[in-house]
């Protein structure tokens, strides 16, 4: 068993009355890909905020690469956060500059390299990618599946160890979040960075995990499959099952 | 019952006061960090000159329109007063040194605000609600440097500057009225303005517009910048138009009260 890049112990974290992470425990395995299902409003993207910092938890500690980040400096932060890359969900594209300059304000603001070189790498990303020939396009003119490669784009220009995903296929049609697999299942191969998807695309994400968490009501089960999921004998994961996939996915017990 | 209701009374006071002394924690410490941007590396001029651009340049055409019939309404109003007392010839004067010390700060601060300050709330408002400064910040781009400096920067050369030539255009459209029009005699609109408008005056609206624009940088893209945690703004496109109307609101009382403390200090 590898290590574990990012940990949290006994995670608390609400706003106002809302209680959205009870006492959660998670490891996430260096170089695995770890899949966040869980209902709408149940606190994945919150997850995802608080492994970047951009939240901190009301209690309890959550180390990335065994630096506790919880009461991290912002300048620390900082450092550590250029581990990371992240697709938002709205992809989060800088809707005033060009594909391009998206591409390229990573190693423009991180870097010292010069302009020839930076153009060099952004035309390798995007030619990967399939953007090619988009360059001078503005976010507001592509498709939701083109937006999302350019942000896929921009999260690899540093090379991340470790990738979040924040429901990167919601509003794309079957064959777009196919496409979208497709190149993650090829980025990851390339770069060999730690994923951490958060999705509601049941069932097709599982085919994706290594690990899978189950968020509901503000408790974290984890299970090594998807059958282990479908299987599961708990009620609370019974009802999350047939909510979210339906009668075809229960086990034959019920049928 | 009663004794309910005074409870519940009492705990939406307190939620109040928290949340107001939140908020101004809140723009306390962005006003640190964007001044603290300034000292952060690596420093680039583009972005700052875009934003002179942008705010500034861009602007002149309505400083020197708003200007021009400030002064010219100055000369028509001040002439028909000072003829009363039979001393049109202070004309110039009058005109000159209610642009210098009020009028031209004031006027053109509240044109900026109106015209950049709402641009600037709504674009880091927008920026905000669309996770682009989250994405900034995942990125370790300090989006103060990247974002919120340039603007500050921008703002504290342009409205200066834009005040100068609100206070020359108005003294120009004065000259226009009073001179061409009603018949004041050029030189004595010119030798009372001389006479009367000395070193101090010039000082109180250069200290005045400083002050309006870190009003205006602070405040436009503070409240753009919080529109996510700011109570009673609502979500997404309504939550960005709230605070871009709090913002130029705030901003112009800021900038009317401002007004009357720096007046009243070093008069």
């Amino acid at each position: 068993m590898s290590e574990a890049i990012i940990k949290f112990i006994d995670v608390v974290k609400s706003f106002g009355p809302q209680l959205v992470l009870d006492r959660v425990n998670l490891e996430i395995e260096a170089g695995k890909t770890t899949v966040v299902v869980g209902g709408s409003g149940q606190g994945k993207s919150v997850l995802l905020r608080l492994i970047l910092g951009l939240l901190r938890p009301d209690s309890g500690k959550i180390l990335v690469a065994g630096k506790d980040i919880t009461f991290m400096r912002r300048k620390d932060l900082n450092e550590m956060r250029s581990n990371f890359g992240v697709l938002f969900q709205g992809a989060a594209l800088f809707d005033s500059m060009s594909v391009f300059d998206n591409v390229a304000l990573p190693l423009r603001e991180r870097t010292r390299l010069p302009e020839a070189e930076i153009s060099v790498r952004v035309s390798r990303v995007l030619s990967l990618l399939g953007l090619s020939g988009h360059e001078e396009k503005f976010p507001a003119q592509l498709s939701g599946g083109m937006r999302k490669r350019v942000g896929l784009a921009r999260a690899l220009q540093l090379e991340p160890k470790i990738m979040l995903f924040d429901e990167p296929t919601t509003g794309l049609d079957p064959a777009k979040s196919m496409e979208i697999y497709h190149l993650f299942h090829e980025t990851q191969q390339q770069f060999g960075y730690t994923s951490v998807i958060v999705s509601h695309d049941i069932p097709k994400i599982f085919k994706l995990a290594d690990q899978i968490v189950v968020l509901n009501e503000g408790c974290l089960s984890k299970f090594d499959s998807p059958e282990a999921i479908v299987t599961s004998e708990r009620e609370e994961i019974r009802s999350f099952v047939q909510n979210t996939m339906g009668h075809v996915y229960l086990s034959k017990e019920m049928e | 019952m009663d004794r309910l209701k005074s409870f519940q009374f009492i705990e939406r006071l307190g939620n109040h006061t928290i949340y107001y002394v939140q908020d101004l924690g809140h723009m306390g410490l962005f006003f640190l960090w964007s001044v603290l941007g300034v000292f952060k590396r690596p420093f680039k001029f583009s972005p700052i000159f875009r934003q002179i651009v942008i705010i500034g340049a861009n602007s002149i055409p309505l400083i020197v329109f708003t200007a021009g019939f400030t002064g010219m309404v100055l000369g028509l109003q001040g002439y028909y007063t000072l003829r009363k007392f039979g001393s049109e010839g202070l004309l110039g004067s009058a005109v000159a040194l209610s642009l210098i010390r009020e009028l031209g700060p004031v006027l053109a601060a509240l044109m900026v605000t109106g015209r950049a300050g709402s641009a600037m709330c709504a674009e880091v408002g927008i920026m905000r609600i669309t996770e682009q400064i989250d994405a900034l910040e995942c990125m370790a781009i300090d989006p103060f440097r990247f974002l919120i400096t340039p603007k500050w920067l921008a703002t504290l050369v342009a409205v200066p500057v834009l005040t100068m030539i609100f206070d020359v255009v108005g003294i120009f459209g004065g000259y226009l009225v009073g001179v061409v029009l009603l018949g004041v005699s050029p030189g004595a609109y010119l030798s009372s303005m001389e006479h009367s408008v000395e070193t101090p005056d010039i000082n109180m609206s250069i200290i005045k517009s400083v002050v309006f624009a870190v009003l205006i940088a602070w405040i436009c893209t503070g409240r753009g910048y919080y529109v996510h945690s700011i109570r009673g703004a609502g979500f997404g496109a309504q939550g960005v138009s709230w605070v871009t109307t709090q913002a130029v609101v705030m901003s112009s009382i800021s900038i009317l009260v401002w007004d009357y403390l720096i007046t009243a200090i070093l008069l």
